[in-house]
């Protein structure tokens, strides 16, 4: 039988240096006793640098461990990089076995290189578990330390007395001196103490509560908001102490309220159910109505842009402006001799509220600018002004709205024409073309000449911008786009612009 | 009216604050105070620094600036026809409140709400005052959520982009009508708007093209839903998260039961808040986000959820000709519809059956729950035979009620 003594609990770099030497003597899991050494006459804390200060604030918690050879010159082996970080969380936890359960997964590495790779098996089960519970420790010393002002200190000072589930109070350091630089803090533990002056982490040994500061000014505050954030009518304190263990509550100067705040809380809620109702006053009921918005818009069509906007925010005619964010009215110039009607708002254009400002208002205004046409001598419109579209996953898509909504919304459609009055309208695809000639009509076959439109304006067909991204091959693409520019042109002419 | 102390206004500000569920403080662009004049840091994983007796997590001082409101929201108590104490922080107060809390590491740093005074502009003005003044005048580095008054101008949400982690705006209920019947005031367009404005701010700011030399911006924005509070069932609520995911990118839907309130307006049920049924919306929502799952396979809108089972074990019930499925070959989508098995345990399942051939006792190693997943799973030593089909199989997975209600 091989007894190991160890320097101290927390003695990685020991534990290494024994574990590889019986590896490469071959010496088998059973055949070892791991022990701490306890030396009462230096009970000075452990690990390189204790007590020497000097740990860079910007270090991560771990090192990062590399696969090492044999430094004897014996039989050199090397373990997966994934084993070491185990190894390494694994040490600080207080489970007397942990030694021996590391030894034998690095005994059983030689035969099951892939061991690592099983989170299904025993050993590496248990390993986890073991990491999983200091990790855990670390979080809760993170979330649960309580710093108290140092009275009489020369500078701003805070202490704290913390007692960790295992052993990761100097791992957890750097996470204190990253969240305080500015600041001198003292956390002292049953363990090690640490101690940042601004510059420096400084460990030392274990200390005692009756180090730390017995109160806080500020206590009382945060017990105040601690009683008062609760709900009673939630109350569920096993969830309560499956996150708070018990264990850490005499540490916390807000957990002596727990017990009273669980005691009178069914009380609290039962009477907030049974007290009876009081309406609200007539003063306030007037106000409340004076403040609310009125909803229907007026019976008359609108006879300005500003109208038809608000009246297309609390356009109810159709469904459509339920799922969408907003209605997206036409912009341009009040009066112009040109008018462009797309289909429907897409997603940029839903969150913006303003038409064509998504992919396909990129292409459409590539288009324009190349036929010489400028945007804002125009008006552009949509043939239905909310966004229709299914979400799948976090995405929208696009659905093309049917002639029923398309329909409804012609009364904005034909408000904005009314306002504008063009000369010219050039229609973006067919639901344009369904929104103002109020019958299907194919793009291909009608494109490239002037439809008379009832009020004496002339339309024009074309394809839409986003067709022009879908085509189906690249020649097809060129082909469309090259036709879109010239349709834009024609337009530009028509209605005098160019 | 008499000058009430800081404990008093504490006291009243946060009551006033706790019917928002939210208390995340993670996601936040990673940051600390190393170099810097002040404290705090942000590394990613929120923190919850203490657990209420109902169970929930206290990461945030989570205040209102003041409970005075203009409207009169039938389900909020601090609505104008309340009869609750009334009580205004300055702004001074709330950035001591903050550091010192924060100094002493009882919080990863601050949200603020509050209730609508004046304008919607004056009130929101005032909120990113606060949080500039952490930010620039003490170096703040640590976590800050501002709730957004929906109808204030977008320059001032923009500029509480600036300086916070997380924005929000609570649509609260779930359903237009109920939204104008018991909130007379809020306009359900003026918040989507202000949430499209948002999400186009986030994705613009995130672009890294433009983020050279930039102020970092926040990163992202939640809402709550109010549950029990109206009429909606379960399919309503989901669809209308569904939507909000999809529209505006949330991080976070939160769904909070709605619970009796001091003076509680005649309007509204008074009842013991429905957790059970809010429970399962989470778990609903999970689904919807990380486990593949579309809406319409969870419950159907105008519908309820089964809140005898979870959502993924009911679907699996009435999706029985899917199962059983093979742990050892089934794809990871498959794997993620096991009931009983997390998104944790199928990584896990992936992993482990490269290096060997998974027994049921391997399973349960890796974190999956076996009574729920044994039923629909093929393992090396294990078949379900019959018991897939068995018409008994859902009463044998009901489980025992575990959520303690009063």
């Amino acid at each position: 039988m091989r007894v190991v003594r160890l320097a101290c609990e927390t003695d990685f770099a020991g534990w290494r240096t024994a574990a590889r030497a019986l590896r490469a003597e071959g010496v088998e899991p059973e055949g070892v006793v791991w022990t701490v050494e306890r030396d009462l006459f230096s009970p000075s804390p452990c690990g390189e640098g204790a007590g020497a200060g000097g740990v860079s604030p910007a270090n991560s918690e771990q090192t990062p461990p590399s696969p090492t050879p044999s430094p004897q010159g014996g039989r050199g082996f090397t373990v997966p990089a994934a084993f070491l970080e185990l190894a390494e969380q694994v040490i600080l936890n207080r489970a007397p076995e942990r030694f021996a359960l590391l030894y034998r997964i690095l005994w059983r590495l030689e035969r099951e290189p892939r061991l690592i790779e099983n989170p299904a098996d025993a050993d590496m089960a248990k390993a986890r578990d073991m990491a999983k519970a200091v990790s855990r420790a670390a979080h809760k010393m993170k979330a649960f330390v309580r710093f108290r002002l140092v009275e009489g200190a020369a500078t701003e000072t805070y202490a704290a007395w913390f007692e960790p589930a295992h052993r990761v109070t100097e791992a957890v350091a750097p996470f204190f001196v990253r969240r305080f630089t500015a600041m001198d803090w003292t956390i002292l533990t049953p363990d090690v103490c640490v101690a940042w002056d601004g510059e420096r982490l400084m460990v030392s040994e274990g200390a005692d509560p009756a180090d730390a500061p017995s109160e806080d000014a500020q206590e009382e505050l945060w017990r105040t908001y601690y009683a008062s954030i609760f709900n009673p009518a939630r109350l569920n304190p096993k969830q309560m102490r499956q996150e708070m263990p018990k264990r850490y509550w005499r540490n916390l100067p807000e957990a002596a309220l727990i017990p009273e705040l669980i005691a009178t809380a069914q009380e609290r809620a039962a009477a907030m159910v049974a007290a009876p109702t009081r309406p609200p006053s007539e003063r306030v009921l007037k106000a409340a109505l004076r403040h609310s918005r009125d909803a229907s818009f007026g019976q008359g069509a609108p006879t300005t842009l500003e109208e038809a906007e608000a009246g297309i925010q609390l356009c109810r005619r159709c469904d459509l402006w339920r799922d969408a964010t907003q209605g997206v009215p036409g912009e341009g110039l009040g009066r112009a001799p040109l008018m462009f009607v797309g289909e429907q708002p897409g997603d940029q254009e839903d969150l913006a509220g303003r038409p064509f400002v998504g992919p396909a208002g990129q292409v459409f205004d590539k288009a324009l600018a190349e036929a010489g046409v400028p945007r804002d001598q125009a008006f552009v419109t949509n043939a239905v002004k909310h966004f229709k579209h299914e979400v799948r996953g976090k995405r929208r898509f696009h659905r093309t709205p049917d002639r029923g909504e398309v329909a409804a919304c012609r009364w904005w459609l034909d408000a904005e024409r009314r306002i504008v009055r063009p000369r010219v309208i050039v229609m973006l695809g067919a639901t344009a073309a369904l929104g103002l000639i109020g019958k299907p009509t194919p793009i291909e076959a009608n494109r490239g000449r002037a439809l008379q439109l009832p009020d004496q304006a002339q339309g024009l067909v074309t394809y839409h911008p986003s067709f022009l991204l879908r085509a189906p091959d690249a020649a097809a693409k060129a082909r469309a786009y090259a036709e879109f520019v010239e349709d834009l042109r024609m337009a530009a002419a028509l209605a005098g612009l160019t | 009216m008499a000058v009430l102390d800081l404990r008093r206004k504490l006291a009243i500000l946060s009551d006033a604050a706790k019917y928002d569920a939210s208390c995340a403080s993670s996601g936040a662009q990673k940051r600390n105070s190393l170099g810097g004049q002040g404290v705090g840091s942000t590394e990613g994983m929120g923190i919850c620094h203490a657990y209420a007796p109902d169970g929930r997590c206290i990461s945030l001082l989570k205040i209102l600036l003041t409970n005075f409101c203009i409207y009169d929201c039938a389900y909020c108590i601090n609505r104008v026809s309340s009869n609750t104490a009334r009580a205004r922080f300055s702004v001074k107060e709330v950035v001591d409140l903050t550091l010192n809390f924060y100094k002493r590491n009882y919080i990863e740093g601050l949200f603020l709400s509050s209730g609508v005074i004046r304008t919607g502009d004056y009130t929101m003005e005032e909120m990113v005052r606060v949080a500039k003044s952490l930010r620039l005048d003490h170096d703040f580095r640590g976590y800050i959520h501002l709730k957004l008054i929906p109808e204030a101008s977008p320059e001032l949400a923009a500029e509480a982009g600036l300086y916070a982690d997380r924005v929000s705006i609570n649509i609260e209920l779930p359903r237009d009508d109920s939204l104008k019947a018991l909130a007379p005031e809020k306009d359900v367009t003026d918040i989507k708007r202000a949430m499209g404005r948002m999400r186009l701010e986030i994705e613009d700011r995130a672009d890294p093209a433009r983020k050279a030399g930039r102020r970092t911006f926040a990163r992202s924005q939640s809402t709550q839903l109010i549950v029990g509070a109206d009429a909606a069932k379960d399919g309503d609520i989901l669809a209308r998260s569904a939507n909000l995911y999809g529209a505006y990118r949330l991080s976070r839907v939160y769904y909070s039961a709605f619970s009796p309130i001091p003076d509680a307006s005649h309007r509204l049920p008074l009842a013991r808040p429905p957790l059970l049924r809010e429970h399962r919306l989470y778990q609903a929502d999970w689904l919807m986000r990380f486990y593949g799952f579309e809406r319409p396979e969870i419950v159907a809108e105008g519908e309820d959820l089964d809140l005898s089972v979870d959502p993924k074990t009911g679907w699996a019930l009435r999706n029985r000709g899917r199962f059983p499925v093979d742990i050892q070959t089934a794809d990871r989508e498959t794997l993620l519809r096991v009931p009983g098995l997390g998104a944790k345990a199928v990584g896990r399942v992936l992993a482990a059956r490269k290096v060997a051939r998974l027994t049921l006792d391997d399973l349960k190693r890796v974190g999956a729950v076996l009574k729920r997943a044994k039923p629909f799973v093929v393992t090396v030593d294990w078949t379900p035979g019959a018991l897939t089909d068995r018409d008994s199989l859902k009463a044998a997975l009901v489980q025992p009620q575990q959520l303690s209600l009063f």
